[in-house]
């Protein structure tokens, strides 16, 4: 199978030829909104870090920064700043134009506050916009895909349908030799043993226990049980009832296939097939996780249907549930709800999801590409803002 | 044929059910290819789970063919089995932590 995507200097390939629009802190996210409104052919990236972080924190807001800015479906790259912020900017800008990327930096207080940094910015931008647009796609094997998986607003049929489904589709990009990223530590809990036993070697295997071990430790280091906020009411609404039953549902998405490596969370994976990130299961976090992480399509099983996309990387929504399907239709793109009737199977089912995740890689649009819905991402953080 | 419940491993104590379900009506169980008739003792939301068999309070729970909780009561085949007579057993500091 192919799909037509865009060349980057890097090897890489993307599926969308957005000009990124980065925020380096929190203080100058108005400054992107409003460039970005103002310019087709941009996408943004905003969020709440940058300034007042532990040194541990603004080291992933440094990597996450730079794994987006490098993500394949940007052509390239203007990273506003304030001025005065904790980010440091000449190593994501260099990190960033590694990757052979031309990336622009604009910054507040030297251009004069944000009514001139937002006039500059959409002249920039609207130039570069017109050189990625002069950029055709091109037919490319799907072992150029690297897929990121989620499920969000899970229920019952999660673990029934849609999961699985996705599964049966990892097994199959892995088979023709592109990569899947499985996050959502969170939700290995209880199920971590079952995960294990598919490690390809006893070291991976130890290093998802320890992922656990350490997600675990956090909760508890804030004096609370796991158990407080999974699973989430909404979950619970749904029918399930223990993280452990959330958890055997939810890594259903792994498939079959040897987990070849285990990543910190928004690290670009060196190895081909399936992977495992460290990353929470909350929405903006994980999926800016697979964003900076190289991801250049990511599929989303749900069960009672979640809205949220991704700025520039194309989120693709799955669910078992007819119900979820009929009134979240404008958020839904594959029903998959004909295998519990059972005029349908899971294997077809996983298929016919690799088959629409090349015509999305293609251009096709997702329902949260059309809707819009793509505005809420952070960056995963692991201590306090000071 | 319709399907009000799956079941999804043999040795499962518990099915799941995909229709809104009835106290008194007979539940159609799907387990594999095999189909299995459960009397319905309380309303059953769509997506939650009941008791396939008979299960004793301290019993695991099973589905997917693993451990999913403990039952901190008895669960009579045809009630609903969830929060409120299930316990995770997984994630939290008041247990010792397993081997």
């Amino acid at each position: 199978m192919e799909f037509l995507g865009y060349r980057r200097a890097a090897g890489t390939v993307g599926t969308r030829n957005y000009v990124g629009v980065l925020s380096a802190v929190v203080c100058v996210n108005e400054v992107v909104e409003a460039i970005v409104r103002q310019v087709q052919g941009t996408a943004r990236f905003t969020h709440h870090q940058g300034c007042c972080q532990t040194p541990l924190d603004i080291g992933l807001v440094n990597k996450a920064l730079i794994g987006l800015g490098r993500n394949p479906n940007l052509h390239s790259v203007i990273i506003v700043s304030l001025g005065c912020e904790s980010t440091d900017l000449s190593g994501v800008i260099e990190g960033i134009r590694a990757s052979g990327k031309r990336v622009e930096h604009l910054v507040v207080q030297e251009v004069g506050g944000a009514a001139r940094t937002t006039a500059q910015g959409i002249l920039l931008a609207q130039d570069m916009v017109r050189e990625a647009s002069l950029q055709q796609r091109e037919p490319f094997p799907i072992s150029e895909l690297v897929m990121g998986m989620k499920c969000g607003s899970s229920d019952t049929t999660s673990g029934l349908v849609p999961n699985p489904a996705i599964g049966v589709a990892s097994d199959l990009l892995v088979a023709a030799g592109g990569v899947s990223i499985l996050g959502e530590v969170t939700e290995f809990i209880g199920a971590e043993h079952i995960l294990a036993r598919h490690a390809a070697d006893a070291q991976v295997g130890q290093a998802i226990f320890n992922l656990v071990d350490r997600m675990e430790k956090r909760a508890m280091a804030v004096g609370e049980d796991i158990r407080g906020g999974q699973p989430t009411g909404g979950n619970i609404k749904g029918g399930l009832t223990t993280i452990e039953e959330k958890s055997l549902g939810a890594i259903a998405k792994a498939g079959s296939a040897p987990i070849q490596a285990v990543y910190e969370y928004g690290e670009r994976p060196a190895v081909r097939g399936l992977v495992v990130m460290d990353s929470p299961g909350r929405e903006p976090e994980i999926l800016t996780g697979l964003a900076a992480a190289g991801c250049n399509v990511i599929v989303f099983a749900t069960g009672r249907g979640a809205p949220q996309g991704f700025p520039f990387v194309p989120v693709l929504k799955i669910t078992g549930s007819r119900t979820a399907a009929e009134k979240m239709s404008d958020h839904i793109d594959m029903n998959l709800s004909a295998v519990i009737d059972g005029g349908d199977t899971i294997p077809d089912a996983g298929q016919r999801i690799l088959e629409e995740l090349t015509r999305i890689a293609s251009g096709t649009m997702t329902k949260a590409e059309i809707s819009g819905y793509t505005n809420s991402m952070d960056i995963y953080m692991q201590g306090p803002v000071i | 044929m319709a399907i009000d419940a799956i079941v999804l491993n043999e040795i499962d104590n518990v099915a799941t059910s995909v229709q809104e379900l009835k106290a008194g009506q007979q539940a159609q169980v799907r387990l594999g290819r095999e189909m299995h008739q459960v009397a319905v003792q309380e309303d059953i939301p769509y997506g939650h789970k009941f008791a396939f068999r008979p299960i004793t309070r301290g019993d695991d729970i099973l589905k997917y063919g693993e451990v999913i909780g403990r039952a901190t009561g008895d669960i009579p085949a045809g009630h609903h089995a969830h929060v409120q007579n299930i316990e995770s057993l997984r994630g939290r500091g008041d247990l010792r932590k397993e081997a």
